[in-house]
């Protein structure tokens, strides 16, 4: 059987990440080992023979054997992260393929070059498969993942983030809140911007492999940004989701 | 017997002037998708190249290519990340018109299309020919905005759009289907949405992606 092929995974697990974002644990019968920020396709089927698909990126670390986990948004009105999200339990059957991609992953070019992570909302799902598989595998990188989120309540993976910055030195968060902070917060209370990016770069002890995701206008202005730092383009990597302007 | 997901149906109609291809919703957005930073191109620098095997290679300026017959497109389009969009509204130069400028080697049989920022992306020729496919200059009466691919990008709608390279530089003919990008890394060497080729394992050909970075 190729990856490619359709597979049908198994629901082991759903938890709460926040109100709106749900993580399903699938159990392949055809596990392959992926990379740290690749995806796999999820397609959906109805009695009448209707079927849509959807890309969900892997949250699980490649050390996570025989399964993987997908962190789902729900969209507005969306018809499958709608249906994953009220529709599907334990124990019920999901088709997918993958794993897919072979550009946003990482390690890439430079396996112990410093990483520069940036988030926005859920983007933050590749980027966190890079960071469980850093801490899986023991890689020497040193990170940074700066992390932008509306309000506390949107923080995906908070805890695990947070005991992963706490017990390894050379891993930073940095959260920036955009329009509701925490009660007392002492950290960034605003958009990411160019002063923000030069602080997370200076937290590393190089140049380092950036990654970016989240929504279109995010990515665009911290490509762009960190382009004007002076980090070349085979250095900035991008995956953009989410609705745009027209 | 066919696998279904119990509860699950369609959100929106599915029928009317339009059909999706397999596997693709239809959004009313215009999602950006792009590997890298996306390049911001000085016009007065610009130019569009047709090279490779031609007897007279042409290259254009900014100024000299919208000087050339334009026209409007109004094409479905369809991302292999699943969207797609009816309807959208172009302005931009046909690639017939664009060959009428060169005379082809008669073993021209395929396009690297190459860009700005180092992308690359292959097409046969015939894709590109009789009023399949164009560039792009206009988008809804303006210019193409850089996260489009603006200042002009090529427009090919009956295939996935990574096939409609951003910030188009030129085209390169050639003798063999080589590919570009995205195919490299284990993309459809074609990607006809309604064959539904998103990978290189969904192509006629079986072509051969095993050492391929999928």
């Amino acid at each position: 059987m190729s990856r490619l092929d359709w597979q049908i995974g198994t629901v082991a697990a759903i938890t709460t990440d926040t109100p709106r974002v749900k993580t399903l644990t699938l159990s392949l019968p055809n596990w392959t080992a992926h990379r740290a920020g690749q995806h796999y396709d999820l397609r959906l089927s109805a009695p009448d023979g209707y079927q849509t698909e959807r890309s969900y990126s892997i949250a699980s670390p490649p050390e996570q054997t025989g399964e993987i986990a997908l962190t789902v948004e729900l969209i507005a009105d969306g018809e499958v992260s709608g249906y994953l999200h009220e529709g599907v339990a334990v124990g019920d059957q999901l088709e997918l393929r993958g794993p897919i991609g072979g550009y946003f992953v990482w390690p890439a070019g430079a396996p112990d070059a410093p990483l520069l992570l940036v988030a926005g909302g859920s983007g933050v799902v590749p980027l966190m498969a890079m960071l469980r598989h850093r801490q899986r595998a023991g890689l020497p990188s040193p990170a940074v993942l700066l992390f932008s989120i509306r309000t506390p309540e949107e923080v995906i993976y908070q805890q695990e983030l947070e005991a992963m910055a706490q017990a390894d030195p050379a891993f930073t968060l940095l959260l920036a809140y955009t329009r509701q902070a925490p009660a007392g917060w002492a950290g960034y209370h605003r958009r990411i911007d160019a002063a923000m990016l030069a602080e997370a770069v200076a937290r590393l002890p190089g140049a380092p492999q950036c990654y970016v995701c989240g929504p279109t206008g995010l990515v665009e202005s911290v490509a762009t940004l960190l382009q004007a730092q002076g980090l070349p383009d085979e250095a900035i990597r991008t995956e953009r989701f989410g609705p745009t302007g027209p | 017997m066919p696998f279904i997901n119990k509860g699950f149906h369609a959100k929106r109609p599915t029928d009317g002037p339009h059909k999706l291809p397999p596997g693709q919703y239809e959004t009313q957005d215009f999602p950006v998708l792009t590997a890298g930073p996306t390049p911001r191109i000085n016009l007065a620098n610009w130019e569009f190249r047709l090279e490779g095997l031609v007897e007279n290679p042409v290259k254009w300026s900014w100024n000299e290519f919208n000087a050339l017959p334009q026209q409007d497109f109004n094409p479905d389009i369809h991302c292999v990340t699943k969207w797609s969009k009816f309807d959208t509204k172009w302005r931009g130069v046909s690639l017939d018109t664009l060959l009428e400028h060169v005379q082809l080697q008669p073993e021209a049989e395929f396009v690297l299309a190459f860009s700005y920022g180092g992308y690359t992306t292959n097409l046969p020729l015939a894709d590109l020919r009789n009023g399949q496919a164009f560039i792009g200059l206009q988008y809804e009466g303006k210019p193409l905005t850089p996260e489009h691919g603006g200042p002009a990008r090529l427009v090919v709608p009956h295939l996935y759009f990574w096939k409609s390279a951003k910030w188009v530089q030129g085209l390169r003919l050639l003798g063999v289907n080589k590919p570009g990008f995205w195919e490299e890394a284990g993309y459809s060497m074609y990607g006809d949405p309604w064959k539904e080729q998103r990978y290189g394992s969904d192509d006629d050909d079986e072509t051969d992606t095993s050492s391929l970075r999928l």
